[in-house]
């Protein structure tokens, strides 16, 4: 389980993140939505270790873990697909998924999940000795998708992964999302795309100017006259 | 055409000088985006260190230039630890200033410590002393070395690169930082280890030089550090390949130069190309070019 109590996060003055809490319990799939620079990837980055709180504190299985660096918490079973990707570039898909794996030493262990990862997206396996950079946009989302499962991580960030995305690949995406999640992997969902990370979340937050100002579950939020003024178009 | 190989031998020589320091200038630039000015006094702290492991300990050439690598690890992880990292989130001409300081210091530091004056290295003795003709032209025994050293570090250089762990890191936090930092990778240990290797190159360097041309003093580094940087941008800032032909296309430039046309203009020639470069294809002969993300 992982717990965000009370963070604020700065940027020089700006004040990022407001006392931001919220709890994503195992096994389940949590979403965050909100408008452009709410403080979702603020967030993410933050529960990640990128970014030091200015205080509160992030508990991962009720250890304080808000001092840890982000080597630790990956270590610990954190893992993000962060916001555009950030695929390597100039490295093959192959090297990408081995990145992801840069912590393991279990060979055996490693080969299993690549394999796995071969198998949810048959296109990496297609393209494993291709640079990544010259992949598309949704082919550099299923590798960084991939690349994030190969730590084995026990809770999973994602960050907007339907950005830029025909609709077609977005509905494929959230599938393997859902597919992800059925086989033990908690995930922390941030997306833009409002209907359709509350069809498949347990619980969401909505956040606003760096608040969490609502909460619920995927269904009651989806039936929300706020939210259906704000975020879903009526 | 004698005369020709003659200068192509020559050119490969120092084109291997200028190789081995122009892989630490690239290397740091590739996964900081600094331009280390400090980076040829480790060149030159590698030459001194060499000369007091010959002069004093009578150590061999192979041992002495271990021995000069080792300390210039050292000395190039210290400068990153004290100087460069508490400027991680500076701007870059912040960094680039402190640069420009600590290569001052590490010079007239030196000069403090073993006087301005030049001094001799040992001369080499035995089969190192020898030559031998081919066809007319003469090579030296320590022609021979120096650049057979070059093509081995090389060699060990692409293969930590490219096959191993901490390899795998430099290139993906050269790529990266944040994502990264999401695999698992110690950003500050990778950076750390890029100074270490390129660090290592400049004081196997500074020992080639100081055998070859006999003659080491404080300030030996500004010439062919500079040099050494016009064949990194001349191959692609950043690239590895590109500092190895960059060395050698410089080294060769400059000894025909030197052999057909005028010493004087040998160094303004490297120059001219620094400006060509940087005005026909500033990413350099490998790179490609693609504007830089701020
Ligand atoms: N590195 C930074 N330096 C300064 N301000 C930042 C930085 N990163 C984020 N911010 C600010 O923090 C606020 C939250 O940004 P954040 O990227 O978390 O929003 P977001 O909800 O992810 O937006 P989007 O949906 O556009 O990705 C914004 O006002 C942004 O300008
Ligand atoms: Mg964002």
């Amino acid at each position: 389980m992982l717990e965000i109590k009370n963070i604020n996060v700065h940027f020089g003055v700006i004040h990022a993140l407001k006392d931001v809490s919220l709890t994503v319990e195992d096994g389940k799939i949590v979403t965050l939505i909100g408008a452009n620079g709410a403080g979702k990837t603020t967030t993410l980055r933050t529960a990640s270790g990128l970014k030091k709180p200015t205080s509160g504190s992030i508990l991962l299985d009720g250890k304080d873990i808000t001092a840890t660096t982000p080597q630790a918490r990956v270590k610990m079973g954190i893992s993000q697909v962060p916001e555009g990707r950030r695929v390597f570039s100039t490295m093959t898909v192959l090297e990408n998924l081995e990145l992801g794996a840069f912590l393991r030493r279990d060979k055996d262990g490693i080969a299993k999940d690549l394999a796995t990862v071969y198998e949810r997206f048959p296109i990496l396996a297609d393209r494993k000795r291709q640079a990544a950079g010259t992949l598309s946009g949704g082919e550099q989302q299923m590798l960084a998708m991939g690349r994030a499962l190969m730590s084995r991580p026990k809770i999973l960030f994602l960050d907007e992964p339907s950005m830029g995305l025909a609709p077609l690949l977005v509905q494929e995406i959230f599938d393997i999302i859902k597919v992800i999640n059925e086989t033990g992997t908690t995930i922390l969902l941030v997306e833009q795309n409002a209907s359709m990370a509350l069809q498949i979340a347990h619980h969401a937050y909505v956040m606003e100017t760096g608040s969490i100002v609502l909460s619920g579950t995927g269904a009651e939020l989806s039936q929300s006259e706020e939210i259906k003024k704000a975020y879903l178009g009526g | 055409m004698e005369q020709f190989l003659q200068q192509l031998i020559n050119g490969l020589s120092l084109g291997s000088i200028y190789a081995l320091i122009a892989l630490g200038y690239t290397m740091v630039y590739g996964i900081i985006k600094l331009i280390n000015f400090a980076h040829c006094d480790v060149y030159m702290i590698g030459a001194y260190v060499g000369y007091a492991c010959m002069t004093y300990f009578h150590l061999g050439l192979l041992p002495s230039m271990l021995i000069a690598m080792a300390a210039c690890t050292l000395l190039g992880m210290a400068i990153e630890k004290i100087a460069y990292k508490p400027l991680r989130n500076a701007t870059r001409i912040a960094v680039l200033i402190t640069a420009l300081g600590v290569s001052m210091f590490l010079e007239y530091g030196t000069m403090f410590f073993v006087k301005a004056e030049v001094r001799a290295y040992p001369s080499m003795t035995g089969w190192m002393a020898q030559s031998f003709q081919v066809g007319g032209v003469n090579i030296s025994m320590l022609q021979v070395i120096i650049m057979a050293v070059t093509v081995i570090l090389m060699i060990l250089l692409q293969f930590i690169v490219k096959r191993t762990r901490v390899g795998r890191a430099m290139r993906a936090v050269s790529l990266d930082k944040d994502a990264a930092e999401l695999m698992g990778i110690n950003v500050n240990s990778t950076i750390s280890f890029t100074f270490a290797l390129g660090s290592a190159l400049a004081g196997a360097a500074g020992v080639l030089v100081g055998v070859y041309y006999n003659s080491i003093n404080p300030l030996m580094g500004m010439l062919p550090g500079i040099k050494a940087f016009v064949a990194a941008v001349f191959g692609g800032i950043g690239l590895i390949p590109g500092a190895m032909v960059g060395g050698y296309a410089i080294g060769m430039i400059e000894t025909m130069v030197d052999g057909y046309g005028n010493s004087l203009y040998k160094d303004a020639v490297v120059f001219a190309i620094l400006i060509l470069i940087l005005i026909v294809k500033p990413a350099g002969l490998l790179g490609k070019n693609t504007r830089e993300k701020v």
